[in-house]
């Protein structure tokens, strides 16, 4: 049961986490209509600056600023070099946020190096956030904050009790997901800069002419997508690893959280990132094969067959291709992604 | 007639001196290609680093044979495809000496490509030397004339390491995990058979084989090894393979032992600091407190570079090129290649043999285990207060292992 719990818990931050990284590309989406390549270029600028800001004023002023120099240096791209290639088309919109992403790569590498550096949660952040205790005899019970030892060890041989604590850093990325989620939605929804976001979304001419600077707009929206994507960095670079390569294992992810949610809807991003986390997670615990599902059903297999080295992979294996499987089914039976609206 | 005798004597001399110094301030290239950018990155540049020093260290009066080496290195971002190109560049830039070792996905196309080179351009052979890439079929199926390997392979760690699991009565239940390529699947069937073979009562309960180099996050993995009850973990993993997987198991409170191969390397002291102390165990050809010369070479590289020296197989490399070339009276790479089979040195701990028959160094093997430094052993890496305590000597023959290689001789 705790392995359950601690799984799901697992599978959940990495899912937000994926959230907080594929709302800023959603909303770029839904907006401009443009498919950001270096949106997860911009998530590791903000894994960077957030090292950097941290070493002079500490990680938590850090998470306030980085996300803020990110979303600066987003709008700034916008308004220099993205508003400049709009009027041709989609297409070259898309190859110089392309390009883009390499330029980030290798200045990081140029200002940074090429290997990873120490990127440490807060004091506050670096032990567990609660530990759950599984009694053979008293069952499950939850501890806040680390444990004590004799809660965790017996001297009678014939009990066992296993304690998982839960990494603080993991809970901290949660909780900050779930408030990134409510503030954009409120913003969206409720208040005044949002409607007119989503005017210009449909109507920009209309928007236009009643006296808003949609240009403008836009040049926020990038930003403040940009920035969401920076505050994940600092998160995200803390927790895991913050090296150049964070943005293209990521990167690719984040795609299909986007097509798999349906293009520019948020709640859909929502879902399909929980959704994606969860079953890469989930999957690296079962070792079930085809051969397993063939003993199952009751399915002889000779023993050559059971000898392939195909048939012998187990989920676990096949773990960091699941997304990408999603991915093309999707695209295959539901084009327009789990929660999106538009049919092209 | 003795002024006579006295000159014919003295030019003889000379001759023989003359001729075993022929060499003497030859300038030897060496390049070593290894990842120096990506997640293994830092394990390579900290290498690069070791060979830079030891270099210096074994040129000129350093070695016998007097002559100078001269250390270059080139990324191969841990790609057999990029290896290759490096391989390519090395040549072209005069190496006839060639060094790999972080890989053994790696060190077989390598060894492949040098084998084909040397047979296709007599004359301008050259000689793989490999420091860590411990896949037996290196030296097994899949042996070469050219390839020497400096590290002890699985099958020989295995066989220690086995030998001391079977002393330790309190473990029961094993887990297996590994890198999913060449070298995790090897530490997975040798560690199986060689513990059926010593401890059949040892349970294994599990095993699982990531994407080498990938993997940022292993809680999942941590919450499967804590749900299949095993008390030991086994694992061939090396750099942040092993440093994240340790710095998870921490976070995630899983108490169980882990035996490597590779804990001493950068970035995994940092990851074990004081939660690993007395249930972290290594199996290597070296340990930190070798004593001796060894102690001052790691302090002083400590001074210098900021870092630590693990690779004992740089000091061997030059210790064996450096005879060799003596021996051979030559820096030809077929003639030192032919020098090198069989020769023994005298090394950091003791004599060391390159076994003619397969070309695999044959040295003991140390068993240390990850505890708080102390008066007897005092190096501590990374700024840890912690250190690897040797608890047990694995002579040459115990870890010897028998080869199936039939070598093709030139």
């Amino acid at each position: 049961m705790e392995f359950f719990i601690i799984s799901m818990l697992n599978g959940l931050s990495y899912g937000l986490l994926l959230f907080m990284l594929s709302s800023g590309l959603t909303l770029i989406f839904s907006m401009m209509g443009v498919l950001n390549f270096a949106h997860a270029s911009f998530y590791m600028l903000g894994a960077y600056v957030g090292y950097t800001v941290a070493q002079f004023v500490g990680f938590w002023p850090a998470l306030l600023i980085a996300p803020l120099v990110v979303g600066g240096l987003g709008a700034l791209f916008e308004r220099q070099c993205l508003r400049k290639v709009h009027r041709f088309g989609h297409v070259p919109e898309l190859l110089i946020t392309f390009g883009l992403s390499y330029v980030i790569v290798e200045l990081v590498q140029l200002i940074w190096g090429r290997i990873a550096v120490e990127f440490r949660p807060p004091e506050l952040l670096q032990g567990p956030a609660f530990t759950l205790i599984n009694d053979s005899l008293k069952g499950l019970s939850l501890f806040w904050g680390t444990a004590p030892a004799e809660l965790c060890s017996t001297a009678d041989a014939a009990v066992r009790i296993v304690c998982s604590p839960f990494p603080a850093t993991r809970g901290f990325m949660m909780l900050v997901a779930v408030i990134m989620l409510a503030s954009v939605w409120l913003l969206l929804t409720r208040t005044r800069i949002g409607l007119v976001i989503q005017a210009a979304l449909t109507h920009p001419e209309a928007v236009e002419s009643l006296g808003h600077n949609v240009p403008r707009v836009f040049m926020l929206v990038f930003g403040a997508g940009s920035a969401l994507a920076g505050l994940a960095g600092v998160i995200g670079g803390s927790t895991f690893l913050t090296e150049p390569a964070m943005a293209a294992t990521v990167g690719s992810v984040i795609f299909v959280v986007v097509v798999v949610g349906g293009m520019g809807s948020l709640s859909g991003a929502f879902v399909a990132s929980v959704l994606i986390g969860v079953i890469q997670t989930f999957a690296v615990a079962f070792d079930y094969s085809l051969i397993t599902l063939a003993e199952q059903t009751g399915v002889p297999l000779s023993a050559a067959v059971a000898n392939n080295s195909y048939i012998k992979l187990t989920l676990s294996q096949v773990a960091p291709i699941l997304p990408y499987l999603f991915l093309v089914l999707i695209l295959i039976f539901r084009p327009r992604g789990l929660l999106g609206k538009r049919e092209s | 007639m003795k002024l006579t005798m006295k000159i014919v004597a003295a030019s003889a001399i000379m001759m023989a001196a003359g001729m075993s110094f022929a060499q003497k301030g030859e300038t030897v290239k060496v390049v070593r290609i290894d990842p120096l950018t990506g997640l293994l990155g830092p394990v390579g540049v900290s290498q690069a680093k070791g060979y830079q020093f030891f270099a210096e260290k074994f040129s000129g009066a350093g070695n016998p044979a007097g002559v100078k080496f001269e250390f270059s290195t080139i990324d191969n971002k841990l790609s057999p495809a990029e290896s290759l190109n490096a391989l390519k560049a090395a040549i072209d830039q005069g190496a006839r000496y060639i060094i790999q070792g972080n890989g053994s996905s790696v060190a077989l196309a390598l060894s492949d490509a040098v084998a084909k080179h040397n047979e296709r351009n007599p004359g301008k052979e050259v000689i793989y030397l490999n420091d860590s890439a411990v896949d037996p079929d290196l030296t097994n199926s899949k042996c070469n004339y050219w390839h020497f390997r400096f590290d002890a392979d699985t099958s020989m760690k295995m066989e220690a390491m086995s030998s001391f699991i079977a002393t330790q009565p309190d473990i029961k239940k094993v887990y297996f995990l590994n890198q999913n390529y060449s070298h995790g699947h090897q530490v997975v069937k040798f560690g199986k058979e060689a513990l059926a073979r010593k401890r059949p009562d040892i349970q294994i309960v599990g095993e699982d084989l990531h994407p080498l180099a990938q993997t940022r996050d292993f809680a999942p993995y941590i919450a499967k090894i804590k749900a299949s009850g095993a008390d030991t973990v086994i694992t061939g993993n090396w750099g942040s393979d092993l440093s994240l997987l340790i710095k998870a198991a921490n976070e995630n409170g899983y108490n169980g032992k882990f035996f490597t191969y590779y804990a001493g390397v950068t970035g995994t002291p940092t990851a074990l600091g004081q939660n690993g102390a007395g249930r972290v165990y290594q199996i290597a050809y070296n340990h930190y407190n070798m004593g001796g010369q060894m102690e001052k070479w790691m302090k002083e590289f400590n001074a210098k570079y900021n870092d630590d020296f693990y690779t004992g197989s740089t000091i061997r490399i030059f210790e064996m090129l450096g005879a060799a070339m003596a021996k051979a009276k030559s820096t030809d790479p077929v003639k030192v290649a032919a020098a090198m089979e069989g020769l023994k040195v005298k090394s950091f701990n003791g004599e060391v043999e390159m076994r003619k028959s397969d070309h695999q160094l044959q040295q003991p093997l140390y068993m240390s285990v990850w505890q708080k430094a102390d008066a007897k052993n005092p190096y501590s890496p990374e700024k840890t207060g912690m250190t690897l305590a040797m608890v047990k000597e694995y002579p040459n023959y115990v870890s010897s292992t028998p080869t199936s290689c039939q070598m093709k001789r030139p």
